[in-house]
């Protein structure tokens, strides 16, 4: 008992103190350390995962074949002679994303559609899984912020995101250069960048959709079976939906004057842009086709007067505003649901 | 010793009409080994998480080492180590890659973690697992591996809630004698929670009984049995027979014998003082043989499960 006593005395002297100055000290720079060992955590675990594993692969095979096919549209496209004009205002590098010659997918649809579902994938059992395991109670007692681990879990998977499409999208460009031949402008650069970025807002929409699924249900296979879902009605099922309700908006019988048509087009479109899928869809058109200059229908006094020709990226960019700012809310929305249910929710695993 | 380093103010938490805790007061001395016992649902780890500041009380007031739960839960957090009930571990990390991550987020610096990770390893045994995928742990393997995971971020206080679930015998006395070596040697505060009583009356200094969201005791065993149970504090077995009505009735008539139920093996005589002299006489005198009268010890399960069966008639 002497002895144990003594021994205490000493630790709490000695080792105590050292303790209790290390902890003052490392309060403050504390979190930010923690949180950044959640991020890496959270991010090997993604690459280890067989999951996402496969996805990797399926988008990576993906890619290299939509790229042989545009590689193949294009160079057939030039040997039919019509190089020419091709070549100086169509923005041939772009092309490598949007083009394809029938047999496979282009890159742009590819992405739309392998996107999504890496988002889910990466988002889906962010927090149920840690909750099924037994580790969010452990990871909870320790002294972090409660929402250092949704954040952190969603930092990561952004991350492993944005590294994938920019490389995704730079091996495609510098196949691009070395098969073709033709180095891209600034703009085509900077429209391809742009385009990345809107690739990556829209799969932090799925992610985040994953996230909040992966809050509210308890059980993975649930969360996962809801966004994918989701997904697959935005996709599939709600431009078919708008399509049965366009038929009566678009009813001839009713319409009476040049503007009802415009405002009624104009409902059917803001109803399509309820799903992400199709502002995704508009937002890729308008950058990677510089010629397409609007999204909605004009009229034959608003195209008067308009010099044909391609879009510079500004005027690009400021017709997609609405749209990318609609996915960043959209996205936004999500994660903040997410993150108010899991800050309220019980951390009790049963 | 005197100094608490838990202290529970009238701790209440309600959900939706029903109170998971109501009107808690504890404290805790510090370097003491306190088991809270309790019935599942009892409300046992909703009082721990409104220690760790996990979840919210209703109303009350809570202080671990003198720092409020509820507003500064990560500084509580940081002294108090935590091993829930269903815990789990990465599944696809090693043991030690587990602890180093806990390490991690407490801001241990990498070297101080890799020895203390190697150090805690091998007080639980698990050295040799120490590079082995958690996944392929046993579940005793598991708690060992939880409790030197609490033990990472050099905790003042470790609360371990049913610490000893799922393991077989031999885990369970190696563990407790772990946790009891951990309180003395690194004069650290336990506070545990089962509803295994043998368990908790092996190394617990003092017992807190625990039912419906109250304390109704709390005390080491021998201060239990007298609060639980002030007016039959013995219980007298007696083996003899013939046992008829007429002798069952003399023993009821001995002062200080509240009560003799007839049971397969014989009789119980309730009393509040020991009377098994002036048994044995009624008994012998009545021309029954005595084959064995003894006093039935009060251990912690007795008090329990006596408690219990009282509770549930009223």
């Amino acid at each position: 008992m002497n002895m144990a006593n003594v021994k205490e005395k000493l630790r709490f002297n000695g080792l105590g103190k050292f303790m209790d100055e290390n902890r003052k000290e490392s309060a403050q720079n504390d979190n930010r350390q923690a949180f950044m060992a959640i991020v890496r955590k959270e991010f090997t675990d993604s690459i280890r995962s067989w999951r996402i594993t496969i996805l990797l692969t399926i988008i990576l095979l993906a890619c290299f074949g939509s790229l042989y096919t545009a590689v193949t549209a294009i160079t057939s496209t030039m040997d039919s002679g019509a190089a020419e004009e091709f070549g100086n205002d169509s923005y041939l590098f772009l092309q490598l994303f949007t083009i394809s010659d029938g047999t496979l997918p282009s890159f742009i649809t590819f992405v739309g559609f392998l996107g999504p579902l890496f988002g889910i994938a990466l988002g889906f059992d962010a927090i149920n899984s840690e909750r099924n395991r037994g580790t969010l109670s452990r990871l909870m007692s320790q002294p972090i912020p409660r929402d250092y681990v949704l954040n952190a879990k969603f930092v990561a998977a952004l991350l492993l995101n944005i590294v994938l499409f920019f490389s995704l999208g730079f091996i495609v460009m510098a196949l691009g250069i070395l098969i073709l031949g033709i180095p891209p402008t600034l703009e085509e650069f900077l429209r391809i960048f742009s385009f990345l970025i809107l690739c990556i807002v829209y799969i932090a929409f799925w992610l985040n959709l994953g996230i909040l699924f992966s809050t509210v249900f308890k059980n993975s296979a649930t969360s996962a079976l809801s966004s994918i879902a989701v997904w697959i009605f935005f996709n599939i099922f709600y431009s078919m939906i708008v399509q049965l309700l366009s038929r009566s908006i678009m009813n001839p019988a009713q319409l009476t004057s040049m503007e009802d048509v415009v405002s009624r087009q104009g409902t059917v479109l803001n109803l399509m842009r309820i799903s992400p899928n199709y502002l995704f869809n508009e937002s890729t058109t308008i950058l990677l086709s510089p010629s397409v200059r609007s999204l909605g229908p004009l009229t034959m006094e608003q195209a008067s007067g308009a010099v044909a020709g391609p879009l510079p990226l500004s005027q690009s960019l400021l017709l997609i505003w609405p749209q990318l700012t609609g996915l960043i809310a959209a996205t936004l929305i999500c994660f903040a649901i997410a993150y108010v249910i899991f800050m309220r929710q019980e951390i009790r695993s049963n | 010793m005197a100094t608490p380093i838990i202290e529970l103010e009238n701790v209440s938490k309600q959900y939706d009409d029903q109170f998971a805790v109501n009107n808690l007061s504890l404290s805790i001395p510090k370097g003491e080994i306190f088991g809270l016992l309790g019935p599942n649902g009892a409300g046992k780890t909703t009082t721990i998480l409104m220690m760790l500041g996990l979840s919210e009380p209703t109303s009350g007031k809570i202080r671990v080492s003198g720092i409020d739960s509820i507003r500064r839960p990560i500084e509580v957090k940081r002294i108090v180590g935590y091993l829930p009930d269903n815990l789990g571990f990465y599944q696809n990390m090693t043991g030690l890659e587990n602890l180093l991550y806990t390490a991690e987020l407490n801001n241990i610096p990498k070297q101080t973690a890799r020895e203390r990770a190697d150090y805690l390893l091998e007080k639980v045994n698990l050295t040799e697992s120490a590079s082995k995928k958690t996944g392929k742990y046993s579940r005793g393997m598991k708690q060992r591996l939880g409790l030197a995971d609490v033990l990472m971020k050099n905790p003042d206080v470790v609360i371990l809630d049913e610490p000893t679930l799922g393991i077989d015998p031999e885990g369970v006395r190696e563990l407790l004698k772990m946790i009891r070596k951990l309180s003395e040697e690194e004069g650290i505060t336990v506070l545990l929670s089962s509803h295994h009583l043998h368990q908790v009356q092996q190394i617990c200094d003092r017992v807190g009984i625990f039912v419906k969201g109250k304390l109704l005791a709390d005390g080491n065993i021998e201060s239990l049995a007298n609060q639980l149970f002030k007016e039959q504090s013995f219980v007298i077995h007696v083996n003899a027979s013939p046992i008829d009505e007429t002798l069952i009735q003399e023993i009821k008539e001995i002062p200080h014998v509240k009560e003799a139920v007839k049971t397969k093996s014989g009789l119980d005589v309730y009393c509040k003082e020991d009377v098994s002299p002036a048994i044995s006489r009624s008994i012998i005198d009545s021309g029954a043989s005595l084959y064995q009268i003894s006093n039935k010890d009060f251990g912690l399960d007795e008090i329990y499960h006596r408690y219990f069966e009282g509770r549930e008639q009223t």
